[in-house]
C-alpha cells in the first residue's frame, strides 16, 4: 500500500533514508575516518622521528639507568636497568594510590557524615574544609603539605621523638623496623587462622540467626579473634619480634624503617583533596535515599544503627559507588604530579628521569600513557564489578 | 470532649491517652491542647482540610513527630526523650504511610520478615511463615518474591499494611492510606483495613474516605488549625454536625 504512494527514488536515496541502514552507513564511515586520521599522525611521526635519526625502539630498557631512587620496593641501584627503574616506579604509583584511596575513602565518609550532622559547629567545620578543599588546584594542596613538612618539621638533631623508637623529622618519619623470630610465624599463622575463622563465623552466626532468631555479637567476636588471639599468642611465645631501632648518626637517622615526607606529603594530599569530594559523593548518597524509609524502618521499632545498616546503606551505595570509581580514578591519575615534590612514581621516573637521558620520548610516554591505561582499567573492573553486587535489583 | 474532662483516667486502661498536648514547628503551634482517649479495640477516623494536624497527631502517636507539651500515653508507656519507652511503644504501633514507604531494595517477603527477624528476634523461617500468612490475607502470597517496584499502587499498600501487620501490633496508625492511590486500587485496600477493623484491632485513620468511616469508625474527630474542633459518633457527625467549619468541610467533600 505504502508503495503506492512512495514515489520512484534511486537506490542511495532508499538506503541513506531506511533508518538501520543510515545507521550502519555513518558508523563505517565515522570509523574510516578516524582510522585514517590516526594512520596519518602515527605516519607522520614516523617520519619525523626518521628525519632526526630516531627509530622507534625500545632497546634502551636494558641500558644501566644511571640514576637513584630512594624509595623502592625492589633491588636497584643506579646500575640496573631502565626497565627495572621503571617497575619501581610503578609499585611507588601503586603505594601511594593505593594507600591514597584508603584514607581518602575513610576520611571521605567521615566527612560526608559530619556534613550531615544536626550539630551546627560540625557540619559547618565539615563544610568549610570541602569547600576550601574543592576550591584549590590539588598540585598547591601537595606543595603546601611538602612545604609544611620540609620547613615545619624539625631537623633530625631536633627529632620530635615518639618514646624514643620513633622519631619524626622533615626528611620524614622513622619508625622501628620489625625483625621476625622464627616463632612469629605460629602468631602471623594464628592471625591467618582467626580471619579464615571470622569469614566462617559470619556464616555460621546468619545460619543460627536464621534457624533460632539468636543474634551473636559477630563484630565483637571477630575482633576478639582476630586481634585477640595472635596477641595473647604472641605474649605467651615471649614476643618474637625484636625491633630495630632508628639512631641518630651523623646528620640523620639510620637503621629502622623510614617513610620518606615525599610519600607522606603526596599521601596527604591527595586523599585529603580527594577525600571533600568523596564527602559530597556520600552525603548526596545518604539524601538520595528517602526519608520516608527511614520513618518506615523507625516505625517497626528497627533501631537506628541497623536501620542505617539494613535501609539506608544499601540504598545510598548504588548512588554512591559509580560516582566513587571516578574518584578513584582521579586520585589515581592526580598521583602523577608527584613529580612536583620529587616522588618517584612512573611520571619521575621512565617519564622523567629516563626519558631526559636517553631522549626517548614516544617510547617513554607511551609505556607511562599505558601504564596508567591499564592501571585504571583494573581499578574500573574491580569498582564495577562490586557495583554489579550491590546494585538495586528493584524490578 | 467528655472522655478528657475526667480528671485522672487510668492510662492502663486505654490503647492511647493524650492529654494537655501542644506541639510547635519553630514558632507555628501546629497542635494546640490535644486531649484523646482511645479505647481498646475502638475505631477512630481523624479528617480535617489539609494542614489541619491531623497527620502530625498521629505522627506524635509512634513519636514519628515530637511534642513538646502534654502527657502522650501508649499502651502505658510513656512517650518521653527516654529511647527505650520509644523503642517499646513503635513495637507496639503499626503504621501505614500515604507513600507505602516499602523498602525497594528488598523483596516483599524481605519487606515483612525485616523487622520481625531483627527486632522481635524471629527465626528466618518462624518470621517468613508468619510472612505468608499475612500476605495471604492482603490478598498478595502470590508477590512474595518480588520486589515493590513491580506491584501497583494497591497491592504496595496491601503489602505495607501486612509489613506492619508481621509485628503483631496491638495498635494500627493509617496516614492517609488511600489519597496516592488510583480510585480503582482504594477499594482493595479498605477492604483490608475493614476486614483489620472486623477483627477487633485498635485503628487510628487519617482518611477522607467518608464511606470507610460510616461502616467502620466508633468515633470521628474533625480537626482543624491544629485543633480537635468536633468528635462524635459517625452517624451524628455526619447527620448533625455542630460546629460551622465541621459543616463547611462535610459540605464540600461530600459535593463531589
Amino acid at each position: 500500500m505504502s508503495e503506492a504512494v512512495t514515489p520512484q527514488r534511486n537506490v542511495v536515496s532508499r538506503l541513506w533514508n531506511d533508518k538501520e541502514t543510515r545507521s550502519v552507513i555513518i558508523q563505517i564511515i565515522a570509523i574510516v575516518l578516524i582510522l585514517g586520521f590516526f594512520a596519518y599522525i602515527i605516519r607522520n611521526a614516523m617520519i619525523n622521528l626518521e628525519a632526526i635519526g630516531k627509530g622507534f625502539s625500545f632497546k634502551f630498557l636494558t641500558q644501566a639507568s644511571s640514576y637513584d631512587i630512594n624509595q623502592h620496593f625492589i633491588e636497584y641501584n643506579s646500575r640496573s636497568s631502565h626497565f627495572r627503574a621503571m617497575l619501581v616506579g610503578i609499585l611507588n604509583t601503586i603505594l601511594v594510590a593505593f594507600c591514597g584511596i584508603v584514607l581518602a575513602t575513610i576520611l571521605g565518609f567521615f566527612l560526608g557524615v559530619l556534613r550531615l550532622s544536626k550539630n551546627w559547629l560540625t557540619s559547618k567545620l565539615a563544610y568549610v574544609y570541602i569547600e576550601y578543599v574543592r576550591n584549590v588546584p590539588v598540585l598547591l594542596h601537595i606543595l603546601l603539605v611538602y612545604g609544611l613538612i620540609v620547613h615545619s618539621l624539625p631537623v633530625p638533631k631536633q627529632a620530635w621523638g615518639l618514646a624514643d623508637t620513633a622519631f619524626l623529622t622533615n626528611r620524614g618519619l622513622f619508625s622501628p623496623k620489625p625483625l621476625y623470630e622464627p616463632l612469629f610465624w605460629v602468631v602471623f599463622a594464628l592471625f591467618v587462622a582467626a580471619v579464615i575463622f571470622s569469614l566462617w563465623f559470619r556464616r555460621y552466626a546468619q545460619k543460627v540467626q536464621d534457624d533460632t532468631g539468636y543474634h551473636y555479637p559477630v563484630f565483637w567476636i571477630t575482633v576478639g579473634a582476630v586481634i585477640g588471639l595472635p596477641g595473647i599468642a604472641y605474649f605467651l611465645l615471649g614476643s618474637p619480634i625484636t625491633w630495630e631501632i632508628p639512631e641518630l648518626k651523623g646528620f640523620n637517622y639510620k637503621g629502622g624503617m623510614v617513610i620518606r615526607p615525599e610519600f607522606i606529603a603526596l599521601w596527604i594530599a591527595l586523599s585529603g583533596y580527594t577525600a571533600a569530594s568523596i564527602g559530597e559523593i556520600v552525603r548526596s548518597g545518604i539524601i538520595a535515599v528517602n526519608y520516608g524509609q527511614t520513618e518506615a524502618a523507625a516505625a517497626l521499632g528497627i533501631s537506628r544503627e541497623r536501620t542505617l545498616n539494613l535501609v539506608v546503606i544499601p540504598q545510598a551505595l548504588r548512588v554512591i559507588v559509580p560516582p566513587l570509581t571516578s574518584q578513584y580514578l582521579n586520585l589515581t591519575k592526580n598521583s602523577s604530579l608527584a613529580i612536583a615534590i620529587g616522588y618517584m612514581d612512573i611520571v619521575a621516573t621512565i617519564g622523567g628521569i629516563s626519558l631526559n637521558q636517553t631522549g626517548r620520548e614516544m617510547e617513554c610516554m607511551s609505556i607511562v600513557l599505558i601504564l596508567y591505561l591499564i592501571l585504571s582499567l583494573l581499578i574500573s573492573a574491580a569498582m564495577n564489578w562490586y557495583n554489579r553486587s550491590i546494585k538495586l535489583v528493584e524490578r | 470532649m467528655n472522655e478528657a474532662t475526667n480528671p485522672n483516667p487510668s492510662s492502663e486502661d486505654y490503647a492511647v491517652v493524650i492529654r494537655d498536648m501542644h506541639k510547635w514547628y519553630g514558632q507555628f503551634h501546629v497542635l494546640k491542647d490535644i486531649n484523646l482517649l482511645v479505647t481498646r479495640g475502638e475505631k477512630i477516623v481523624v479528617c480535617g482540610p489539609s494542614g489541619s494536624g491531623k497527620s502530625t497527631m498521629i505522627r506524635c502517636i509512634n513519636r514519628l513527630e515530637e511534642h513538646q507539651q502534654g502527657h502522650i500515653i501508649v499502651d502505658g508507656t510513656e512517650l518521653t526523650n527516654d529511647l527505650k519507652n520509644i523503642e517499646v511503644v513503635r513495637r507496639e504501633v503499626g503504621m501505614v504511610f500515604q507513600h507505602f514507604n516499602l523498602f525497594p531494595h528488598l523483596t516483599v517477603l524481605e519487606n515483612c520478615t525485616l523487622a520481625p527477624i531483627w527486632v522481635r528476634k524471629m527465626p528466618k523461617l518462624e518470621a517468613e511463615g508468619i510472612a505468608m500468612q499475612y500476605l495471604e490475607r492482603v490478598k498478595i502470597p502470590d508477590q512474595a518474591n518480588k520486589y515493590p517496584g513491580q506491584l501497583s499502587g494497591g497491592q504496595q499498600q496491601r503489602v505495607a499494611i501486612a509489613r506492619s501487620l508481621c509485628m503483631k501490633p496491638r495498635i494500627m496508625l493509617f496516614d492517609e492510606p488511600t489519597s496516592a492511590l488510583d480510585p480503582e486500587m482504594i477499594k482493595e485496600v479498605l477492604d483490608v483495613m475493614i476486614e483489620l477493623a472486623n477483627e477487633g484491632m485498635t485503628m487510628l485513620c487519617v482518611t477522607h474516605e467518608m464511606g470507610f468511616a460510616k461502616t467502620v469508625a466508633d468515633r470521628v474527630i474533625f480537626m482543624d488549625g491544629g485543633e480537635i474542633i468536633e468528635e462524635n459518633n459517625p452517624a451524628e457527625f455526619f447527620e448533625n454536625a455542630q460546629h460551622e467549619r465541621t459543616k463547611l468541610f462535610l459540605s464540600q467533600i461530600l459535593e463531589h
